[in-house]
């Protein structure tokens, strides 16, 4: 079974980040890493194809400045090659942007049977490319996978619910977004590291992939950051002395807050 | 010294390890007064932690020594200090003489388990009656037809409790000083070996320390490691391994407890400002870092001389001033943090306490700062002091 995975690379997160005064977006002139909530999606597939008896995992990618240091940690973890798109014309871009980028490079992965994302990204948060790649390429999307199966053209997914989860099918290809947590993602082991080196990984512009510059980047974004702001410092907490009446303000408080 | 993207992935891997599978579990280890090796090894050995120089043929990664420069960095970072050391003893302690110098059918059936992490090493020089003076020790193994037969006592074994061999010092004739004595791998599922104590330690607390006792053991000659015989000397060349990982690691574990104290002084206010606009907690915070530094880039040159093939003698001197100056100044660091912590760095809670225990093992372990000083002076021709 081939096996596509979405993956963002993203800003170290333990180092501290930055917002560019001039874009208001994050600075990713640093290394990026994996994000790590892509890591499951990756582990995910690797484990469908070992299930399955076989296949390729494909990881596709959008990215400043060619960097690949994300790309090798998920092909050092099993991934068999990878597509990465980075253009200068991408900066700036939303999330429709990059799912039309991504969309156009997954169509380039032949015989694809699933294409696996995180539910969001750990630096923009969005949430919204899964569906949106779904849309782009007429496939049917499940979104919040907690445990995928999948067999005769058909995959199985426990979809996570606030109250549990509901079974669902549909069938390949599909868009299958994977929740953080839900499988223990490996390590990349020295063996996969030095393996990693010498796997491919295909580095495209967005004309290679036959995209109108004006589609995508701050060009095509259909959505503007018009300003950024410093969180509020918190604000010192109430405080009840207590004159025999404590416990009834305190209830008082929480009622007002709609907690009891 | 030069890393590559492929160093720092490996770095990473290690890091984002000790982070998920060691440090969560650190406190509960320490109270327990030991890992479970057999669980956190075969993890590792997945990694490729425990053969990382080692041949291919046995399931090492053939990799070259800037490796385990890095794997010792990272370590250094373990919240329990018990744990890096276990670590260490497997692969640059109990398994480098039987790697160098043992034979085909030996490193197949303990070299390999013990690289995949499914066996627990443990080495085992030191007695009640010979430490510094290694040539002072009584254990014995006698022959008697294909079989060693060993006696004696081996005291402070890092993992003795659940090693599934060791690598034991014996003598083996009695030739007397440093010839007559051989490596001999020992399995602790025999007949007369025990464990006659768990031993309690003022740090590095959650690695079992133990006495053991061998009553009349009996192995196969083949057991041996290398030519019977030569043990001292192939135990000097191991020593070797076990001083220079002991460095890679205090420099990452200082390292590591200068930037937390760093960080807990650009927090903590007093007399109205933050205690790291003191010039003087800072200055000597500053000393400190760049003494680490100097050692970090000793260690590195150390590194190049063995990826380089340097002689025997230079790396022992290399070695041991690497380990002495790692030993002292570990001690000043683990020290300073704890003051600069005041009240709350001597609460067990505050991670300064674990670090001050753990820290003064460095310069008594792996041969003390005074043997360190011995060999130094030696090299330097002054004679056997």
């Amino acid at each position: 079974m081939n096996i596509v995975v979405c993956v963002k690379q993203i800003p170290d997160p333990a180092e501290p980040g930055s917002l560019d005064p001039g874009t208001k977006t994050l600075k990713r002139a640093t290394k990026l890493i994996l994000d790590e909530s892509d890591s499951y999606g990756v582990e995910m597939a690797l484990q469908l194809a070992d299930a399955a008896g076989g296949g390729e995992v494909t990881l596709v990618s959008m990215a400043p400045n060619n960097e690949v240091s994300g790309l090798r940690t998920a092909l050092a973890m099993g991934a068999a090659k990878a597509i990465l798109i980075s253009d200068p014309a991408l900066a700036g871009s939303d999330a429709l942007g990059t799912a039309k980028v991504l969309a156009a490079a997954i169509k380039r992965v032949e015989g694809a049977d699933l294409i696996l994302t995180a539910t969001e990204s750990s630096d923009g948060y969005t949430g919204t490319v899964p569906e949106q790649l779904a849309e782009l390429l007429d496939l049917p999307s499940v979104t919040f996978a907690k445990h995928i199966e999948v067999s005769d053209g058909v995959v199985k997914v426990q979809r996570q619910t606030e109250a549990g989860y509901d079974d669902v099918e549909c069938p390949l290809p599909a868009v299958v977004s994977v929740t953080a947590g839900v499988v223990e993602p490996r390590y990349p082991s020295f063996k996969g590291i030095m393996a990693a080196k010498s796997k491919p990984v295909d580095q495209l512009t967005i004309a290679d992939l036959g995209i109108d510059p004006s589609q995508v980047g701050w060009a095509g974004a259909g959505q503007e950051i018009v300003s950024v702001e410093q969180a509020p410092a918190r604000e010192s907490g109430e405080i009840f002395e207590d004159d025999g009446t404590g416990a009834e303000k305190i209830v008082a408080f929480l009622e007002n807050l709609k907690v009891i | 010294m030069l890393f590559t993207d492929e160093h720092e992935m490996f770095r990473r891997t290690i890091r984002d390890f000790i982070d998920h599978e060691i440090n969560p579990h650190a406190d509960e280890w320490e109270r327990a007064g030991m890992f479970p090796a057999h669980e956190l090894f075969p993890k590792l050995g997945k990694l490729g932690v425990f053969g990382i120089e080692y041949d291919p043929a046995y399931g090492g990664l053939g990799a070259d020594h800037s490796y385990t420069v890095v794997y010792g960095e990272e370590f250094g970072r373990c919240a329990t200090g018990g744990v890096a050391m276990a670590v260490s003893v497997q692969t640059d302690m109990a398994t480098p003489a039987l790697h160098r110098f043992g034979s085909h059918e030996l490193k197949a059936r303990y070299l390999a388990p013990a690289i995949r992490g499914e066996m627990v090493a443990a080495i085992a020089v030191t007695e009640p009656d010979a430490g510094s003076d290694v040539a002072g020790i009584r254990t014995r193994a006698v022959r008697d037809g294909d079989e060693w037969v060993i006696n004696g006592t081996k005291l402070y074994i890092t993992n003795g409790v659940q090693a599934d061999w060791l690598c034991l010092l014996a003598r083996t004739s009695d030739e007397g000083g440093y010839r007559g004595m051989s490596q001999i791998v020992v399995p602790t599922d025999v007949e007369g070996f025990s464990v006659s104590r768990k031993l309690d330690k003022l740090g590095q607390r959650s690695s079992d320390t133990a006495e053991i006792s061998l009553v009349d053991v009996r192995v196969p000659i083949t057991n041996t490691i290398g030519e019977i015989g030569r043990g001292f000397q192939q135990q000097m060349a191991q020593f070797q391994n076990e001083r220079l990982i002991a460095s890679y690691m205090a420099t990452g574990q200082m390292a590591e407890a200068l930037r937390r104290t760093g960080e807990y002084l650009q927090q903590r206010r007093a007399f109205g400002k933050a205690l790291i606009e003191n010039q003087y907690l800072a200055f000597r915070l500053a000393e400190l870092v760049a003494e680490v530094d100097l050692l970090r880039h000793y260690n590195y040159a150390c590194a190049e001389a063995i990826i380089n093939g340097a002689d025997q003698l230079t790396i022992t001197k290399m070695a041991s001033i690497a380990k002495l100056k790692a030993g002292r100044l570990q001690r000043e660091v683990a020290d300073t943090c704890i003051q600069f912590h005041g009240g709350i760095g001597y609460m067990e809670e505050t991670w300064t306490a674990r670090y001050f225990r753990d820290s003064r093992l460095l310069s008594i372990g792996g041969g003390a700062d005074e043997i360190m000083l011995r060999i130094i002076a030696g090299l330097e021709g002054w004679g056997k002091l």
